[in-house]
Formats: C-alpha cells, structure tokens, sequence
C-alpha cells in the first residue's frame, strides 16, 4: 500500500467495532476452550479439502482483527457506507401498551435495511487484505445476499450470490437489486431449493475455488472460524446498545430481545453482554405455524426450542433432523429465519442457560409487525417482528423487566408482498 | 457370505501386481432390491471393491450426480436400518465400504453405527465431512469392532496434515485427484500426479473425484495409483436407467482392463 492510502484510513484510539478477543474479555472457562469449540458445540465438521481454506481464513482474522489500519478502514465503512451508529430509539407508544421502557436498537437504518451489511463489509475487506479476488455467498430471502453484493461492488471484488430457486422466484426483487450492482445471481435448483441448498451449493464453489475466493457466510453459523468472525463484526451492534442505554438511562437494560435464525442478530446484540449475567438475554425463534414436524418438514424454524444435536453445514449443533438424521426442511412466513440449524454458540448458550430460547409464530409475528407499524411508525421486517412479537407474551407473562432493549434487526419493505398476501391483497 | 477384507483384497491384488477397482454407487438408489443386482454388475465386471453410499440430505462434498441419487435413495425409503439389511444379503465376497455423511451416524449413535455396520459385513468407513480433528470417537468406535476408517487427502492438503491423516488412517487413503466435488470430467489433472508422489504411506493409495473412462483410469493406475475409485459415471447409467446392468458391467469392465494394462 502507498502511504496516501494509508492515510486515508488513520488510526483511532477508538473504533466502531473492536473485534474484541473473547479470550480477553470473557472469563467463563467453557467458553472457547478448545479452537471453535462451545461446549460440545461448533468445531469444524467440512471436506478436506476445505481445512487449509479454514486455517488460512483464522489465521488471516487472528492477523487484522487487531491491525490499526484494518480496523481504521472498516470503521470508515461502518460508518460513512453502512451509517453507523445506529439509534438506540425510545418507543414511547409501544412502552406506554406494555408498561417498560422499550427501546429499539435500529439496525432497520444500516445500509441495505438491515444488520446484514455489519458481516458482510468486515468479511469483505478481510476477504481483501488476505488476497482474495472473487467472493462467494449463500443467501435466503436475499438479504445477505444483498449485503455482500453492496460490499463487493464496493470493494471491487468479483461477486457470486447461491440462491435457491424457490427464493429467487419468491424474491425476485432482492435478486435484480443485487444484479444491480454487479452480482451474478445463481439460482440453486437441488434438494429443497432454499437457503441450506444454497449453503451446499456455495460450499461446492468454494471447494473449487478455494485458492482465490472467500466464502462470506451470512449468520453465526457454519464451521469455525466463522461463527467467532460473523459473531464480532456483529458485535458492533451490542457496543453500541451499551454505550447508549448508559447515556439514555444511566443503567443496564433488564433484557435483551432479538429474534434467531442462525443467530447473527442475536449474538451480535448479545455478546457484549455475555458477562453482565443480571441481564436476561431472550432470542426468540421462528415458530411457523406450530412447533410439529411432518415426515419429511418441520413447520417451524425452531431449532433451540426444538431441534436436536446434530452436524449441519459444518458445525455440531441444534438441528431439525428426522431420525435417521436426515435434515427437514424448516418452515417460516420470514424468509430470513427459515433455516434448519442455528449457531453452535448459541446452542451452546442456550442449553447453558445463559440464553433463553423461546419461540414467536407466524401469526403473532405478522401482528407484531401491524402493531409496530401503527404505534410507531416503523415497520419491521418480518424476522425483526418475531422478537417484537415476544413483547406481547412476556408481558402477559410478567417477565418483561423496567428497561428492555429489542435488536429491531430490519425494515419490513421486503416483506410487504408477503405481508399483503397474507391477507388476501389490499 | 464370507466377504474379504479390504487389506486382504490389496494384499491379493498386489501379489498379481494389479491395480483395484473401487466402484461407487448409492445404496436405495432406484431401489434396495436394484441395488443387489447393480453390485453384482459391477463385480462381474471387475470391481473389487464396492463404496456403498448412505444417502444424506445435504451432501456437500458431492456434485449434483451423487445429491440427486441420494435424493431418490431416501423418497424411496432408504433408511438406517434396511441400509444394514441390504448390505446383510448382498451376495457377494468383494469388500464392502460405507460412504455417507457424519450426521446419519452421529444422529443414529456412532459407536452402534459402526457396531451394525461391522455386523452387517462392511469393513470400511468413509465420511467425507469429518476431518482427523474431529474424528477421535469414529475412530476408537472402528477400531474396536474392526472397520476401518479412511480419510480422503486433497491437493490442498498440507504436508503438517498429511501426516497427522496417514497416524490415523486405514483401509486404504482416499486421494481427490482435484479440487472440486465428485462428478465425471474430462481429463486427470496433473496434481494427481504430484499428489501421489508427495504422500508416502504404507496404505494402498486410491486416486477418485472425476475418473470415468478406461483410459482416464490407465493414466492414473500409471501415475502410481493402486486403486482407482469411480462413481459418478456409474450413478449417471443408474439415472439414465437403460440396460443399466449391460452398461454398469461394461464400464466396470473397461475401467479394470485400463488398470491391469497400465499394471
């Protein structure tokens, strides 16, 4: 690099996002104890051929997570492209129906509509310092997909987005808007056309092309490294709530909601909090239209609250599986959440108790989505909804807490063909 | 039936100073009682040792052949246990391997997996998924009921895991002749060649990943190879579904006499 290009990214004393070693800041003994590991969670379950891509990758993180220029540059991009911070907004009305101070964490404003671009601009740049030509993705409704296709156009790199064909007929907007910035869309037309064939898909061309490609996985999931990189480009969102609900409140929040899929929202917002065990952490999954199973699909995306430990995509995990331990098709109304496994850490989280794992169906998402909109003038996105949705039942509950923090994840203008449909039009 | 085991079927073949033919086919796929006939095919044709798949749902490590033949494995009702029954009757002396996934047999208990599999007559194990790291409890589970366990080596594999993979490895070693999922191609890239030169092993070394004709596997047999293992090519005449049996032995049949010319 020329100097006036490292000039154009000067050291801080301070960042956006710090990408803090867990080691360094968690002293819970089970945490991270063996490479990738939680518990007996995580680890590296991927084709040979894949375990030198995986070792250059940790190693390539282990270099410029704590490099000045690295994290000058990003936070550059955090901040002027993607438009961090992100408020931490006071949701008068909404507090006034539940009786707690309600504040929404609004990632609905990041660049492209939601959290997603976090991920995908740190692990591009990263994909950049370590060489790569050319990114990969897997995308469900396309929101990740959309995120890694800003971040490529960006950074100049060649830009691949696996999609299922089912999603990219269901979404066939987000896949022009990616086409729109250079990104060639390839729809997947194996298994069950969704996002994990995506994954496998993606996966097969990252097994090709191993030498000049980063695989830029979109959630907390998958084999280690990436549950640990997608976890602390996320984290950025949690930093911020922390900082901010001190400046609004001068206290620590009673709990903290989002809504899981893979998780990215979830331990994004959570893991600086890990260690203030006083705070309750919920993640609230997609519970579809109930929490059963057919032979061949689950009908919900449930896998904390229901799935069972299992391998999926590389990692050991909770897994919606039959019992010969063949992966079931999950089953959401919010295509973002609509995944058969979730994040080994946030399995491990949530069988340790750290993490409380419940469940908001389609229904009472898609009302939660009606209510934000007309008491607050925000519509969030379908997954986003999931966890509001949970405001209404741990209210009822009594569990709710005086200061109470919701990741509100993304906009809802995706969703509202589904929406409307639902509904049987206008 | 007695059936041999997979180093006596080396030791046997090498004595000849040939070269074995590992052929591949997914188990259920069009159907259990196919598959006996397909084996026998291909064992007439020259195989002398047969890779039975498991059907997963979610192969990454295969190409779009294999996924699809694991798919219409499974709506035809392959499942754990007549995979176990199917393997029992099939009535021949050839060794017998087992591919799948790790899931299938995480999710159905490792140690009784293997347990089944041993008693059913297989006596090898392949998990395209599962890397030397995470394969402790595979491996002491194989090792107590006498399977072995074999690990695929790819051109990307470095020389620090090459050796950590030749500690644990038995059978036979499965070296990915390229990067890539399986699936037929045209020609046997030169990393095979530098791939076989570079692992020394005691173990029989078996070249697969995109080997479908009798020359391709000549070439390879001639690159140093002592097994040459093919599948897609056979997966895709049980797709087609015409005079499979004919073509399986046929191909099996060309396949074998490349090695033994290249012997």
């Amino acid at each position: 690099m020329t100097e006036t290009e490292i000039s154009e990214f000067p050291a801080k004393n301070s960042y956006l996002n710090e990408l803090t070693d867990s080691k360094k800041n968690l002293k819970n003994e089970q945490m991270d104890q063996i490479k990738g590991k939680y518990g007996k969670y995580g680890g590296q379950y991927v084709p040979e051929v894949l375990m030198p891509a995986l070792e250059e990758l940790e190693e390539g993180y282990e270099r410029y997570k704590n490099d000045p220029e690295f994290l000058a540059e990003l936070d550059h991009y955090l901040q002027d492209f993607a438009g961090r911070k992100t408020p931490l907004y006071f949701a008068r009305n909404l507090s006034k129906k539940y009786g707690s101070k309600i504040y929404l964490k609004r990632e609905d404003l990041v660049h492209g509509g939601a959290h997603k671009l976090n991920n995908a601009i740190g692990q591009a740049l990263l994909a950049k310092y370590m060489g790569k030509t050319r990114l990969i993705a897997e995308t469900g409704a396309g929101q990740h997909g959309t995120a890694t296709a800003m971040a490529g156009a960006n950074l100049g790199l060649e830009t691949i987005v696996y999609m299922g064909a089912k999603d990219v007929k269901r979404q066939q907007m987000n896949a022009y808007r990616m086409e729109l910035m250079g990104t060639k869309v390839v729809p997947v037309e194996t298994g069950s056309r969704t996002l994990k064939d995506a994954i496998n898909e993606a996966f097969r061309d990252w097994v090709t092309n191993v030498g000049s490609t980063h695989y830029l996985m979109g959630s907390v999931v998958g084999p280690h490294p990436y549950p640990v990189i997608v976890r602390d480009f996320q984290s950025v969102i949690g930093r911020e709530v922390k900082e901010q609900i001190l400046q609004k409140e001068g206290r620590m929040p009673d709990s903290i909601i989002a809504c899981a899929g893979g998780g990215s929202n979830a331990m994004g917002i959570f893991y600086p909090f890990i260690e203030d065990k006083e705070i309750k952490l919920i993640a609230v999954e997609a519970g579809g239209k109930s929490l059963k199973c057919t032979e061949k699909a689950a009908l919900h995306s449930a896998s904390l609250c229901a799935g069972e430990e299992g391998i999926l995509h590389g990692a050991r995990t909770k897994v919606l599986q039959d019992k010969n331990g063949q992966i079931l098709e999950s089953e959401s109304v919010s295509a973002g959440l609509d995944y058969s496994g979730v994040g080994p850490e946030l399995a491990y989280l949530s069988e340790s108790g750290r993490v409380t794992a419940r469940y908001a169906t389609d229904d009472e998402a898609v009302e939660a989505f009606h209510e934000l909109s007309r008491l607050e003038g925000i519509i969030p996105a379908l997954e986003s909804s999931h966890a509001l949705a949970y405001l209404k039942k741990s209210s009822e509950a009594g569990e709710l807490g005086e200061v109470v923090v919701v990741n509100l994840s993304g906009r809802g203008d995706k969703d509202l063909e589904t929406v409307l449909n639902l509904r049987g039009g206008i | 039936m007695d059936r041999q085991k997979i180093s006596e079927r080396f030791s046997e073949l090498r004595g000849r100073k040939e070269g074995a033919l590992i052929c591949y086919v997914m188990a259920g796929d069009p159907s259990a009682e196919k598959t006996e006939e397909i084996v026998k095919a291909l064992v007439n044709g020259g195989a002398d040792i047969i890779e039975l798949g498991f059907p997963f749902s979610d192969p990454v490590a295969d190409g779009p052949t294999i996924q699809v033949a694991g798919q219409r494995a499974l709506s035809a009702g392959m499942d754990t246990q007549r995979y176990f029954e199917l393997i029992k009757t099939l009535d021949v002396g050839v060794p017998l391997v087992c591919m799948t996934y790790y899931n299938p047999v995480f999710r159905y208990g490792v140690e009784k997996f293997v347990e089944k599999a041993a008693d059913a007559g297989i006596s090898g194990l392949i998990v395209p998924d599962i890397p030397v790291e995470e394969a402790a409890d595979l491996k002491s589970s194989c090792e107590k009921h006498g399977l072995d366990l074999i690990f695929l080596i790819a051109p990307t594999t470095t020389e620090g895991r090459v050796r950590k993979i030749l500690e644990r490895g038995s059978g036979f070693l499965y070296l990915v002749s390229r990067l890539g999922v399986t699936g037929a191609r045209e020609d046997v890239s030169s990393s095979t060649r530098e791939l076989l030169s570079r692992v020394e092993t005691g173990l029989p070394k078996a070249v697969g990943f995109g080997i479908s004709t009798g020359k391709q596997a000549a070439e390879v047999r001639e690159a140093g190879a002592d097994a040459v293992i093919v599948g897609s090519a056979f997966v895709k005449i049980i797709e087609e579904g015409k005079d499979v049996n004919e073509r399986l032995e046929a191909l099996a049949s060309e396949l074998k006499s490349g090695i033994r010319r290249a012997s």
